[in-house]
């Protein structure tokens, strides 16, 4: 076989693979819009469950996802930013950043139901925080973190050290050059991870199963100390748990939950796509 | 009178002896070349002068003997880092502008001291690009990025940046390494100006350009002096067998 008939055949054995990677996301995505789209409307997105959640809308669940992924947001960022902030620009290697980066890797690949557990006994029961979307949030919050420090530390590190270099050169302090050289220059990268892990987060069931998620509320949550419903969790309760839920309202619902963790997604590309334009270096 | 005093100094970072024992005066507003071959110690050198070398990110660097600056040693404990690079400014062989203006580039330093009179801003600016001959080709366009401008105006970018902070010595780490001809002869050009207001020590590109700029010249080979003295008699008639073998081109 001569060397362009075997290249020929890698290209296409590999360009073969890559279509195939895609079937799955595609079926997945066009069988769901498919089977939801027919429930999805104004009045489904507004309304409350009735009739035992037979009938009616998710604007419970919306809401409560919403505010969950706020929550973390909040609860996950400043600590996350700060601990990649202090790894990429302050620790040198010792065994403590060693140990550091150890855990992070380790929190990373606790199976979610873990966390639900851990937040269970930490912020449920022996902070008092009591089922509630503070307790979900920080459960959620931990939960993403590693995924937060690890893209945030690779935007930093991607910065160029030579620009560091010069800031001292003239005479900036390290702070001063982080702030004025090394974050604006992260700050996609590091808004991509958030956003990657926040995603994570709104999709999640586990970890809001113990701390947060109702079953059924009739009312809108009026504080953070309120347990709240959950797309993610409605979904599985009204798949599993409600005999004669109509097929349509399942898939409407889980359409929704896509469409809301896609967007997401597509935020982080596009922030990601006009940084990229715009990067002098 | 001596700028810089450097009394004994080695410096050593992982094991690797970059400069051993030097001790020498580097002279107020003169320009003072150090020259050798690669792996000389002679960016290292540079880098001693305004404690660059404090960034090396290992544990194991480790210096031995003296620097003064006007007669204070700048490695004494109380010694304000950040002030001392802002006395000692720096340009280096590649031309870095930060991913900001024109004009940006150029106040960076002096608002990290803290400036914001936006008048003394403006001024420091037209007066550091005049100086280091940038003026002309930039003043319609401060706003734009510095890294779309050509090689040699990023050079001349840097070297403003520098002296935008009135420093007291520029140190110049082979600034003319990516230029053409032409530029370079403008950076030679702006240098001999500025020795009458400034102290400087430059880390030339080749023994031709040593000869050109040199009033003290300072030859270095395997992080030892091996002679220092007034750049017309190293260049023209060297005490050390090793200076004239390296000088009329027999290594190197």
């Amino acid at each position: 076989m001569s060397r362009q008939t075997s290249q020929r055949i890698a290209f296409a054995l590999l360009t073969f693979l890559a279509i195939v990677v895609m079937v799955p996301i595609v079926l997945v995505v066009a069988y769901i819009i498919v089977q939801g789209i027919g429930a999805v409307n104004w009045e489904f997105l507004t309304s409350f469950p009735r009739n035992g959640m037979k009938e009616g809308g998710i604007l419970p669940a919306v809401i409560g996802t919403v505010l969950l992924t706020f929550g973390t947001a909040i609860a996950s960022i400043p600590l996350a930013v700060g601990a990649a902030i202090y790894l990429s620009e302050y620790a040198r290697d010792t065994w403590l950043t060693r140990s550091i980066r150890l855990a992070i890797i380790n929190l990373a690949g606790i199976p979610s139901v873990v966390y639900g557990l851990f937040g269970l006994g930490l912020f449920v029961l022996f902070l008092g925080l009591g089922t509630s979307i503070v307790a979900g949030s920080l459960t959620l919050g931990l939960m993403t973190m590693p995924v937060v420090i690890s893209t945030a530390e690779e935007a930093l590190l991607s910065v160029p050290q030579r620009f560091r270099v010069v800031s001292r050169s003239l005479g900036a302090s390290r702070w001063q050059t982080i702030r004025q050289v090394v974050l604006p220059n992260a700050l996609p990268g590091m808004l991509t991870g958030v956003i990657l892990g926040l995603e994570r987060a709104a999709g999640e069931t586990a970890p809001i199963l113990f701390t947060v998620a109702a079953f059924y509320l009739p009312q809108l949550p009026k504080s953070p100390l309120d347990q709240t419903m959950a797309l993610p969790y409605h979904l599985y309760v009204i798949a599993t748990q409600v005999p004669g839920m109509p097929l349509e309202i399942q898939y409407g619902t889980a359409l929704v939950l896509l469409v809301l963790v896609l967007s997401l997604n597509v935020v982080a590309t596009v922030i990601r796509s006009r940084f990229r334009r715009r990067r002098q270096w | 009178m001596a700028k810089f005093t450097v009394r004994n100094l080695t410096f050593r970072y992982d094991d690797h002896l970059a400069l051993q024992d030097v001790s020498l005066d580097i002279p107020a507003n003169e320009i003072t070349v150090i020259f050798g071959p690669a792996h000389a110690g002679k960016s290292t050198l540079l880098r001693c002068l305004n404690r660059l070398n404090d960034l090396i990110e290992t544990e194991a660097i480790h210096l031995e003997g003296q620097i003064l600056l006007d007669g204070e040693d700048i490695y004494a404990p109380r010694v304000d880092v950040t002030e001392l690079r802002r006395r000692v400014g720096m340009v280096f062989a590649v031309p870095i502008p930060l991913p900001l203006s024109i004009y940006e580039n150029v106040v960076y330093g002096l608002r990290m001291r803290g400036e914001t009179s936006s008048s003394l801003l403006t001024e420091r600016v037209e007066r550091s690009l005049r100086q280091a001959a940038l003026w002309d080709e930039v003043r319609d366009r401060l706003d734009e990025p510095g890294v779309l401008l050509s090689g040699g105006q990023q050079q001349r970018l840097c070297l403003a940046r520098t002296l935008a902070l009135e420093p007291d010595v520029i140190l110049l780490d082979n600034p003319t390494s990516g230029l053409d001809p032409l530029s370079t002869a403008k950076v030679e050009a702006s240098l001999r100006e500025l020795k009458a207001d400034y102290t400087v020590v430059f880390v030339p590109h080749s023994v031709q350009q040593a000869a050109r700029v040199a009033d003290t010249a300072v030859f270095l080979l395997n992080g030892q002096l091996i002679e220092a003295g007034p750049g017309e008699r190293i260049f023209t008639r060297p005490r050390e067998q090793r200076t004239e073998d390296y000088v009329t081109g027999r290594f190197g």
